[in-house]
């Protein structure tokens, strides 16, 4: 019976996220949140580990209040329990500080873990960074971007595809994964169990007192890195704008532009015309 | 009083060196970031049979290698290369190390920037020297509609990967010098925990969509499934690709393999239309080097229709099927 953990992250649904011009941080409370989709196929991968060895799959969190939610859902689909990391003080931390914060929760919760899953990257900071960097925190072998694994006794075999190589990886366990989303297709989220994750769920909510964290080295005063400033990139250039009804637009770029459409696809376009 | 010149590290990424210039495109930026802090640009190989590569690294400007040889480093080695970079960089103290964001990149730079407990910017597309002398790392951010410049003011070395094609490299001028320093495998590496049982040549995939001529490019402004299947049928038309962006592979409508990005491939058409695409940093950061862009969207401000030199304001599919037909009279004609 393999002791699981994933690593999940609640990102916000929107793709234009709101944010707050002033501390140039993210307005989380005004986007719906979601499962990242990368961690949801670490989810799968350890729902399917369970369903054919055996198992017991802590789900883990860091963020806001509402990040509860995305481990109601994995109680739904099938995860044991649900850890939950919130405290003000580790908010605005980089990937470095994220991944000492995780590290102690995962060896207070579940010290006797044998495989970690992380999704490979979320959506809304898409870094990569955490899982290498749990890897690091908690001195155990890991492989990032795993898209195939395979569990035997206490090895676990992996494939990924590595730059231009096909790549075939083993290790023992204890050790810790990131999974791409190529892994396997999620399958939805059963009404009636996400009901009862509702009603039942076995959640345990950790501030950074309660994980005997290092106050220095969490949140935004922990973190190596500063934004300096954001800005919006778009120079615009000086263009042409095309309004109206499809079909005059259509055939306003032909009339401009037949000779340069025509010759990056090597066909004539001109004969059009006489019509 | 030491003279010692602020080391400006590029790890030397030699896997697929043909296809993969990401190392001699940061010894370029690196040989410019040097000029404003009187850095040194210094190459970082580990390997075996690798004096080719040191070669062509001083040849593209590193004025010194750190060079790692040994039989046990003939195959990429995460643990072994996390634990060298490590220990030669608490012996040197360079001011920077530079990594190309290949798959192997992207998890060994964050591995050695915990292991030197400092930070790391992923996926920069650009990198500049402040007033202040410290790196600034521009990376896409708040889901690419906005760049953040980020420093490490503290922590050293400042460490940032950078996509391949984010730079350009400068020509090899195989009359140049530099120094090599050898460190021999140092006693008690440890060895690699997770073993390498196969590693086979991926199929190339023809890298068609990165040598088009045209690409058909479509994302969620283009609705639903169905739409975005008549952009196959436009591309076909066009003799061109179709490339997607993320939300769109997310959502099942593309394969990975189409995803055009940071994350996906790099293009440089002649011709670009992008259909129903917002312009996020991580996409239109690798289709800046297309050479016309055609962009349709219900939103005139969206970040791709300011980059475009034809901005349609309409819905994407409808122009797309009027596009087709017209294509189809004008051929056919």
């Amino acid at each position: 019976m393999l002791k699981m953990v994933v690593c999940m992250k609640q990102v916000p649904m929107a793709s234009e996220l709101p944010w707050d011009a002033a501390t140039g941080t993210l307005l989380r409370n005004l986007a719906e949140g979601m499962i990242n989709p990368a961690c949801r196929s670490a989810l799968e991968a350890a729902l399917r580990i369970k369903a054919a060895e055996g198992g017991e799959i802590t789900a883990i969190t860091m963020g806001p209040p509402m990040a509860e939610e995305v481990l109601h859902e994995a109680i739904a689909l099938g995860a044991d329990r649900g850890v939950l990391l919130t405290d003000r003080k580790m908010a605005g931390a980089d990937t470095g500080v994220t991944s000492y914060t995780l590290a102690r929760a995962i060896e207070k919760v579940c010290p006797e873990f044998d495989l970690i899953l992380c999704g490979f990257a979320t959506i809304d900071s898409e870094t990569a960074q955490v899982g290498p960097q749990l890897t690091e925190e908690l001195a155990i072998p890991g492989v990032a971007y795993v898209d195939e694994i395979e569990v035997c006794g206490r090895t676990i075999r992996m494939q990924r595809r590595s730059d231009n190589f096909l790549e075939t990886l083993e290790m023992d366990l204890p050790g810790l994964i990131t999974v791409t989303t190529g892994v396997h297709a999620p399958h939805h989220v059963p009404l009636g169990g996400l009901q009862a994750a509702f009603d039942k769920a076995d959640i345990l909510s950790l501030a950074a007192e309660e994980l005997g964290l290092d106050p220095e080295r969490i949140g935004v005063k922990g973190s190596a890195t500063r934004i300096l400033n954001v800005y919006s990139p778009t120079a615009a250039k000086k263009n042409l704008v095309l309004t109206g009804a499809p079909k005059r637009i259509v055939e306003q770029l032909f009339e401009r532009f037949d000779d340069k459409l025509g010759g990056a696809i090597g066909k004539d376009l001109k004969t059009g015309k006489r019509s | 009083m030491s003279a010692k010149k602020r080391g400006i590290w590029v790890f030397g990424d030699y896997r697929n060196y043909f296809q993969n210039r990401v190392t001699l495109q940061l010894l370029s930026r690196a040989q410019e970031l040097a000029k404003k802090i009187d850095g040194e640009v210094c190459a970082v190989v580990f390997g075996h049979d690798v004096d080719e590569y040191v070669g062509e690294y001083i040849a593209h400007g590193a004025e010194k290698i750190y060079l790692t040889k040994h039989p046990d480093l003939k195959h990429y080695s995460m643990e072994i290369y996390t634990f060298l970079m490590e220990r030669l960089a608490r012996r040197e103290n360079p001011e920077i190390i530079l990594i190309g964001a290949t798959a192997f990149g992207r998890e060994f730079a964050p591995r050695v920037a915990k292991r030197l407990g400092t930070g790391l910017t992923a996926d920069c597309i650009g990198l500049d020297i402040n007033e202040e002398g410290l790196l600034v790392q521009m990376a896409p951010s708040f889901g690419g509609n906005l760049v953040a410049e980020i420093v490490t003011p503290e922590r050293r070395p400042q460490m940032a990967t950078v996509r391949p094609g984010t730079f350009q490299e400068i020509p090899h001028n195989y009359v140049r010098t530099g120094e090599v320093v050898r460190t021999p495998m140092p006693e008690g590496t440890p060895a690699e925990r997770v073993r390498l049982i196969r590693s086979e040549r991926f199929p190339q995939r023809g890298g068609k969509l990165e040598d088009a001529k045209v690409v058909v490019c479509g994302g969620r402004g283009m609705g639903s499934k169905k739409k975005f299947a008549k952009l196959f049928e436009l591309a076909e038309l066009l003799n061109g690709e179709v490339g997607a962006t993320r939300p769109v592979v997310y959502a099942g409508l593309a394969g990975h393999d189409s995803l055009v990005g940071q994350a996906g491939k790099q293009i440089r058409p002649q011709i670009l239309f992008s259909f129903g695409i917002s312009g996020a940093i991580q996409h239109t950061a690798a289709c800046h080097d297309a050479r016309f862009i055609i962009a349709v969207n219900k939103n005139p401000n969206a970040s791709m229709m300011k980059q475009a030199d034809v901005a349609i304001v309409a819905d994407a599919s409808q122009i797309c099927t009027t596009l087709i037909q017209e294509l189809k009279r004008r051929i056919r004609s």
